[in-house]
């Protein structure tokens, strides 16, 4: 498994991000890269930018500097729209249903950017809940349910790469070992996935390396399988 | 136990199921459509039913993409000055007046639309306002528009060489026509993938650019339809009355249409046609009674957002909604 790792093409290689909003300055130099294949867990008290990291990936930012290549192609100074396009899903932290469209319309309306998504018949089977709810109205679906159709709207695209914001805030903690079923099944399949995540184990149970974030940049890596040896480091990192 | 209920179609001999509901619908809708200008004055019929293509034309704008045009009079207008210059003066047929109206006010829309929806909220309804004051400066100053007099004494001419308009009740269901064409396409547009992008931009236009949708496209193809279609109803109306004045590019035309929408319910689609019928009559009752107009609706407007902030129709809707969830 190491030498999988080691020989494993980098899928997303962020270096210098700094990213602002307005006059703000929230990201000081992000560095991190990411394998195809591997789940990497951005770690980090609130506020540390971990969601800004994913945002400015997407180009959801006021302004970026610094390098993000995916699959060898640059983002920075890439419209916002066509980033999705290169294959990279972004599921936000409040999960971004619309309101007014129906759930099987939700699942329906990211267009496919490339071929080998999910069929829908796929997603039924990986998330069982939504199946019988298509004609429901998103945001009436339950916060776990809606939690899986964020993640199932993006599966249709055919993205390789998936930026999951926190998918298990607020849920039940049934609900979050679904989402960590999911999660897993989805890493089987050769999806690449970067995590944003305060449960620490939930991030511990699926996460291949976890990076470690503090005012706005990267201030440790974390193998997993070296996660029990650092867990002081990490404690006091994270004020756990 | 509890999917039954839910899942079940409306219970049959209570309520019709879908599809004969539609029937009915439609039986009922073409019965009031032969029976209105015998019983109604036909023109007052076809004022109303210009003015609802025109706010339903808005409320595409308004209601599905969340933008707020303020300007709307100068497609409604600058159509309106466009089919009956080319009725008139060139000769068109009428059905190539309104065509040449609806394209010269799709033109517009493309123009304005490219520079307004680059703004958001008050700034692009403070653009659409500002370019369409342009559209009433050049309708006032243009050699061809007739300035104060506006274009008067169009024919109506024969409908593909074959309907004389000159009959009422010709005109009356050329008008419908028209009309019913026009709803029809915003209909389609609204249960269209390109609507859902839509709603899905006007409820959060960061996360649809985030699923890849390069919006600026969809508000302008968007801007250009719903301007295409108040276009197709100002030349329409040019052809009913036989006019094209300024009244149509004032800033005022596009505060009506505004408010027709917002009194019938904005996001529905059978809105606007209500909240039209309902201005239009109120102006053609009131304006002989002395009873300033204005003065009227805007009572009415207020009661209106007080009272059922979704219009009459979104109230109506909304109530069944909750009624039989």
């Amino acid at each position: 498994m190491p030498d999988r790792a080691d020989t494993a093409a980098t899928m997303l290689e962020v270096r210098d991000l700094h990213a602002f909003y307005g006059e703000s300055h929230i990201l000081h130099g992000v560095s991190l890269e990411v394998r195809r294949g591997e789940v990497v867990t951005l770690l980090g008290r609130n506020g540390a930018g971990k969601t800004t990291t994913l945002r400015a990936i997407m180009g959801m930012v006021g302004r970026r500097t610094g390098s993000i290549r995916f699959a060898g192609t640059e983002l920075v100074g890439m419209a916002p729209h066509r980033v999705p396009r290169l294959g990279i899903g972004y599921v936000p932290e409040e999960r971004g249903i619309f309101a007014s469209l129906s759930t099987a319309e939700n699942l329906m309306l990211p267009p496919v950017v490339r071929e080998g998504g999910m069929s829908v018949e796929q997603i039924h089977t990986l998330f069982p809940n939504l199946r019988e709810r298509g004609a429901t109205q998103g945001t009436r679906l339950s916060g776990g349910e809606q939690q899986m159709l964020a993640i199932a709207r993006i599966l249709r695209t055919g993205a390789e790469l998936i930026l999951l914001d926190e998918p298990t805030e607020g849920l039940a903690p049934v609900i979050i070992d679904q989402i960590g079923v999911a999660v897993r099944r989805l890493k089987d399949r050769g999806f690449t996935i970067v995590l944003v995540e305060q449960n620490f184990r939930f991030a511990a149970t699926i996460a291949d390396r976890h990076y470690v974030m503090e005012e706005g940049h990267v201030v440790d890596m974390i193998p997993n399988d070296r996660l029990d040896a650092s867990m002081d480091r990490l404690h006091a990192r994270l004020g756990v | 136990m509890t999917t039954d209920t839910r899942t079940d179609p409306a219970q049959p001999g209570l309520l019709p199921d879908g599809r004969t509901r539609t029937l009915l619908l439609a039986a009922a809708g073409f019965a009031v459509a032969v029976a209105a200008p015998h019983v109604l004055y036909p023109v007052f019929v076809m004022k109303v039913l210009c003015f609802a293509l025109f706010a339903c034309a808005f409320n595409l704008l308004l209601g599905f993409a969340g933008l707020l045009s303020f300007g709307h009079a100068a497609f409604f207008g600058g159509a309106a000055y466009v089919s009956a210059h080319a009725a008139k003066v060139w000769g068109f047929p009428p059905e190539l007046a309104i065509l040449a109206g609806t394209a010269s006010a799709a033109m517009t829309g493309l123009l304005f639309g490219w520079l307004a929806i680059r703004r958001q909220g008050i700034y692009f309804a403070m653009i659409t306002l500002a370019l369409s004051q342009m559209v009433f400066f050049l309708a006032l100053q243009l050699p061809f528009t007739g300035g104060e007099d506006g274009i008067q004494a169009v024919p109506r001419g024969v409908l593909f060489g074959l309907v004389d308009l000159n009959d009422p009740l010709a005109m009356y269901w050329t008008v419908l026509g028209v009309c019913l064409f026009g709803f029809a396409v915003i209909r389609r547009a609204v249960h269209s993938p390109f609507g859902q992008v839509l709603k899905a931009i006007r409820e959060n236009e960061p996360r649809a650019i985030s699923l890849g949708y390069r919006t600026e496209r969809y508000k302008l193809l968007a801007f250009v339809l719903s301007a295409a279609l108040a276009g197709m109803a100002g030349a329409t109306k040019a052809l009913v009355f036989q006019l094209a004045s300024l009244t149509d590019v004032t800033w005022q035309m596009s505060g009506e249409a505004v408010l027709m929408t917002l009194l019938g319910g904005v996001g529905t689609l059978a809105g606007p046609v209500v909240g039209a019928a309902l201005v239009v009559t109120l102006q053609n009752h009131l304006a002989d009674s002395g009873v300033p107009v204005t003065v009227v609706t805007g009572f009415i407007f207020v009661v209106c957002v007080l009272l059922f902030r979704r219009g009459i129709v979104g109230e109506i809707e909304h109530r069944l909604r909750r009624r039989a969830p």
